[in-house]
């Protein structure tokens, strides 16, 4: 016989008080109105006063209805089944498909000991040379993609959702437009993965607090994936507009906001999130990647200035490309020393730093001044790189890549102006590229 | 001593005590599975007590009981703390792994140190002797170490030594030594003992001046801006500037005993990289595993964030201990934004006035706390010893102006500011030699560091100056200066952190370095045109970066000083 609770004493927000003993903090209910069933969470005890944040959203809710406590905490059910379905943040089929019955899993589980956790040495090819080369992305790495709206940031996610290796890929989407979720889906379709994928989505018409569970639901999904051995790739977009949930539910429970209005656990909150990337020992292993918008374009923002104290890096996604600084893959020196080609990091230092001095001539010569023969070089190069390296639809492997590179540096200097080491220049430089230029300088 | 919750708000608890309760001493909330969440009394108010619970609150019910204790938070001190993983209370990473498996559980605590393992005890007093708190009663070997069991910090007064064991293996709970006070009561003595963390822990003559080196192997800091052994130092830095593999460095090369590393609130895979790491690296001083001399207290930021505010202490106090062994120590703590944004989270569930940015008023006595931990000390027979702090700082935003940098800025001796301009450009490590300082003396003359930080200095702003004259604007000395700065940046402030040579620069060689560039200072090159000047400055870069390279026995090291010298004796001609 279950019990129901109805005296409710308070609607607020998102979140109603009921008068109820022996609940348990963290704990989930259900709350029955005219609209139907929602979920709900307890988020507060204070002596008989039980606060419970309602996932559909107060709107409707009547002091005459009724609370039932369901005595555990979220779940979600897991299973195969759950591949190729597409769910709603609290958890209910978006496709028009039944509910999948299988055991639950906890959400929110304990951190993992750091101790079980292997040291990732995986590369994952991208096939985008930006991120292979210079910023490799590896296995179980978390990693956001900053950048602003109108970007093609949702693209790029799904690109190396196609790409990638992945055994698993979980789709998260919080705040999302109901075409770009469309989208999402069509691109996994025609790229033939929509059968290893499992997508939470939350659209931006979808109450507040069910954006909250889909990183929870989806990690925790991804999680069990990853013990069973398998390797899951999941992508999460838009994580400030997980963030601004967060700070709205703060604010409506009176909480002292820190900055911005942001709560004062904001780093914790979303640390929380996105240590779930993991790389177990004896296990498999989650990677994670996340749009993270910047308003106004500004990386002190504290969404995404947290992040990038959370996260292994960070790209930044600007003017449709990734911009090489700032960007930075923590991880990188893992899958780029010994397991890679040796020249690998030589090039990825060496070209950025002539890049760099690239943009500063430009600068130069967009004010005005007499460009010097050092700097023509410079030009050329930079437009080089931008065309054949850094564009985003430039798709080829690492090694083709650093081959790629070479030639551009061949083309453009002598082996001294590059500052590299020498050992490595005997061994790569193109020289029969460097006497065909010569030839054709003679000639 | 009892209590029961009457309100759970995050990982705040609100207990009504029905008997005497000690603020800061520990708390147990009772789960009703069975399960003790540990937790701290951090506020009285009449019958009500605030706990702030270590671990997540997930199952707490009203009604549910509280345990008080009288002691405060505390640590174990014995042998066996070297090459531990600990979480910020002191509970051994790999042992709960072996029992509970992947993930932590609530509730579930190890002893800090291993109960069964037996030790070879030496007794190092006789039968008679009048001992004090913090004197040696016995030693045992501790992997590279003699560590030493002392008479318990916290007793006061003189004692007699009434028994002590013969030589021979115990296990940490056995009793060593018998000892009585002057009123004739006699105190039993193991191999460990407790210790408040919060209280520093400093049993000495008298704290000296600190005031020697402390050699890292970073050519930048112990040449430009060194630190010292009992000293205090922060790098500030925003995110992707590096501040973890500097601090990665420094716990590799430091000339010091034992590293402590304090992971503190930041990613769990720094710890892995260290935990993975560690054990398969050489100490070069003593050939046997890093991991040796290292204890990592890692809380991650997914941990519970009371134990982060916790494990900044729980480290000092590891520090301290060892440095009443007459060891010096060096404590890293990796991020002090961290712990005090755990701060500023208790304070807000508090509902305390917020200072600025929402930290809690009292942050920067806290943070000055903290430091003041660190010192070299004489100790009671007279070793000199040392806790030397060095805290990483994440400005929001990375800008300085923000209250954690701020407050640390007062209370640290050295300054090693990271900047993003310099790490979007790899000029790795990206600390920034126009900002950065150091009030100690370090490994070269003063007067040449000053000597080669105006360069830099005058360098910056002849750059400054190109962008708005041109390079066809500036005077060709400007120029050439311009020049020398960036070879002083390029080939001795950079270091290659990957490479086995470039990585770690010996006192030695640095001076040796230091010297040929201050000649390369000093030479008037007479360039004639800027391509000239250009060509001659890259040239003499290369010889120097790879002279970086070269193994200080090899030929080719020879062979690149002897370029070198003739280079600058023939102007580059």
């Amino acid at each position: 016989m279950r019990k129901y609770y109805d005296e409710i004493t308070r609607v607020a927000g998102n979140v109603v008080n009921v008068t109820a003993a022996g609940i348990g903090y963290d704990e989930l209910a259900v709350i029955t109105t005219s609209r139907g069933d929602s979920l709900a969470q307890v988020i507060r005890l204070e002596g008989d006063q039980v606060s419970l944040q309602i996932f559909a959203g107060t709107q409707g809710v009547s002091t005459g209805d009724r609370i039932r406590f369901l005595s555990r905490p979220m779940q979600v059910p897991f299973s195969d089944d759950l591949l190729g379905r597409v769910f709603d943040g609290s958890g209910k089929p978006r496709d028009g498909r039944p509910v999948v019955e299988a055991d639950p899993v906890d959400i929110g589980s304990p951190a993992v000991n750091p101790v079980m956790r292997r040291q990732p040495d995986r590369m994952i090819n991208t096939g985008i040379p930006m991120i292979d080369v210079f910023n490799s992305l590896v296995e179980s790495q978390k990693l956001p993609i900053f950048s602003v709206a109108g970007e093609p940031y949702n693209e790029l996610l799904a690109r190396v959702g196609l790409q990638a290796e992945a055994d698993v890929i979980i789709l998260g989407g919080m705040g999302l437009r109901h075409d770009d979720y469309l989208k999402f889906r069509n691109t996994f379709e025609e790229g033939g993965v929509l059968g290893r994928t499992i997508m939470y989505i939350h659209t931006a018409a979808d109450p507040v607090v069910e954006c909250l569970l889909v990183p929870d639901q989806c990690l925790a999904i991804g999680e069990a994936y990853a013990l069973q051995g398998k390797r899951v790739l999941c992508l999460l977009t838009d994580m400030t507009s997980f963030a601004d949930s967060l700070k709205e539910i703060a604010i409506t429970m009176e909480q002292i906001p820190s900055n911005r209005g942001y709560p004062g656990d904001l780093y914790t909150q979303l640390a929380k999130r996105y240590e779930k990337a993991v790389d177990f020992d004896g296990a498999g292993s989650m990677t994670l990647l996340a749009c993270v918008t910047m308003p106004g374009d500004d990386v002190t923002h504290p969404v995404p200035d947290n992040t990038g104290y959370i996260t292994e890096g960070q790209f930044y996604l600007r003017n449709g490309r990734i911009e090489p600084f700032g960007s930075l893959s923590r991880l990188k020196q893992q899958v780029n020393g010994d397991s890679s080609r040796d020249d690998h990091r030589a090039i990825m230092d060496g070209c950025l730093q002539l890049y760099s001095s690239c943009r500063e001539a430009r600068e130069k010569k967009a004010m005005g001044f007499e460009t010097s023969a050092w700097d023509e070089k410079l030009l050329k190069y930079g437009e080089l790189f931008e065309a054949k390296i850094m564009d985003l639809s430039v798709n080829i492997m690492l090694f083709d890549a650093l081959d790629l590179c070479w030639e551009i540096l061949a083309e453009c200097f002598e082996p001294v102006e590059t500052g590299m080491r020498r050992t490595i220049l005997e061994k790569h430089w193109p020289h029969e590229l460097a006497a065909e230029k010569e030839e054709a300088a003679v000639s | 001593m009892h209590g029961k919750i009457v309100a759970v708000f995050g990982n705040m608890v609100i207990a009504e005590a029905r008997s005497e309760v000690v603020q800061n001493s520990v708390g147990y909330c009772c789960r009703d599975d069975g399960a003790k969440l540990l937790s701290e009394v951090i506020r009285i108010r009449g019958r009500r007590v605030d706990l702030q619970v270590f671990e997540e609150t997930r199952g707490l019910k009203v009604g549910d009981n509280v345990e008080f204790e009288k002691e405060m938070l505390s640590v174990d001190l014995g042998p066996g703390l070297l090459g531990q993983i600990y979480d910020g209370l002191q509970n051994p990473l790999p042992q709960l792994a072996k029992e509970v498996g992947y993930f932590l559980e609530p509730g579930k605590y190890i002893h800090g140190l291993d109960l069964e393992k037996k030790w070879d005890c030496t007794p190092a007093v006789e039968v008679g002797a009048t001992v004090r708190a913090g004197d040696k009663l016995a030693t045992c070997p501790e992997g590279i170490f003699k560590h030493e069991i002392m008479v318990p910090f916290s007793w006061s007064g003189d004692f007699t030594v009434k028994e002590i064991t013969p030589a021979g293996s115990y296990t940490v709970e056995q009793q060593i030594a018998v000892l009585t006070d002057s009123d004739g009561n006699d105190r039993p003595v193991t191999m460990q003992q407790r210790w408040p963390v919060k209280r520093p822990l400093a049993v000495c003559k008298r704290r000296l001046m600190p005031e020697h080196p402390l050699i890292t192997q970073v050519r930048i800091i112990d040449s430009m801006f060194p630190i010292v052994r009992g000293g205090t130092y922060c790098i500030p830095g925003p995110f992707g500037a590096g501040k973890t593999v500097l601090q990665q460095i420094m716990s590799r090369h430091a000339e010091v005993d034992i590293v402590i590393i304090a992971a503190c609130g930041e990613r769990a895979g720094e710890v892995v990289e260290t935990i993975r790491e560690f054990p398969e690296i050489k100490d070069p001083r003593t050939g046997k595993s890093l991991m040796e001399r290292t204890i990592i207290i890692c809380n991650t930021s997914a941990m519970p964030v009371a134990a982060r505010e916790a494990s900044v202490y729980t480290a000092a106090t590891l520090a301290e201990y060892y440095r009443q062994m007459g060891l010096h120590v060096l404590l890293l703590a990796d991020s002090t934004s961290r712990w005090a944004q755990a701060m500023r989270e208790v304070s807000g569930r508090l509902e305390e006035i917020p200072g600025e940015e929402a930290f809690p008023a009292y942050l920067e006595s806290r943070i000055a706390g903290f430091y003041e931990r660190a010192a070299a000390l004489e100790l009671n027979d007279g070793r000199v010893a040392s806790v030397t702090i060095g805290g990483t700082v994440s400005p929001a935003g990375g800008n300085f102006e923000e209250p954690v940098t701020q407050g640390t800025l007062k209370v640290v001796g050295a300054f090693h500011g990271l900047s993003r301009a310099r790490s979007d450009a790899r000029r790795y490590p990206s600390i920034d030699p126009l900002e950065s300082w150091s009030k100690y003396k370090g490994i070269i003359d003063p007067a040449k560091v000053e000597k080669l930080r105006n360069v830099l200095v005058r360098g910056n702003e002849v750059k400054q100056m190109m962008t708005v004259v041109g390079e066809e604007g500036t005077p060709i000395d400007d120029f050439a200066v311009m020049l020398k700065s960036e070879l002083f940046d390029n080939c001795y402030l950079q270091q290659n952190a990957f490479d086995d040579v470039d990585g770690a620069t010996s006192p030695d060689r640095q001076q040796l370095v230091f010297g040929k560039i201050l000649e390369v200072m000093d030479t008037d090159f007479g360039f004639e045109d800027r391509k000239q000047a250009r060509d001659v400055m890259f040239k003499l870069q290369d010889l120097f970066r790879n002279w970086n390279y070269e193994a200080p026995d090899s030929d080719e090291y020879k062979t690149s000083i002897e370029k070198i010298d003739s280079f600058i004796a023939a102007k580059g001609r």
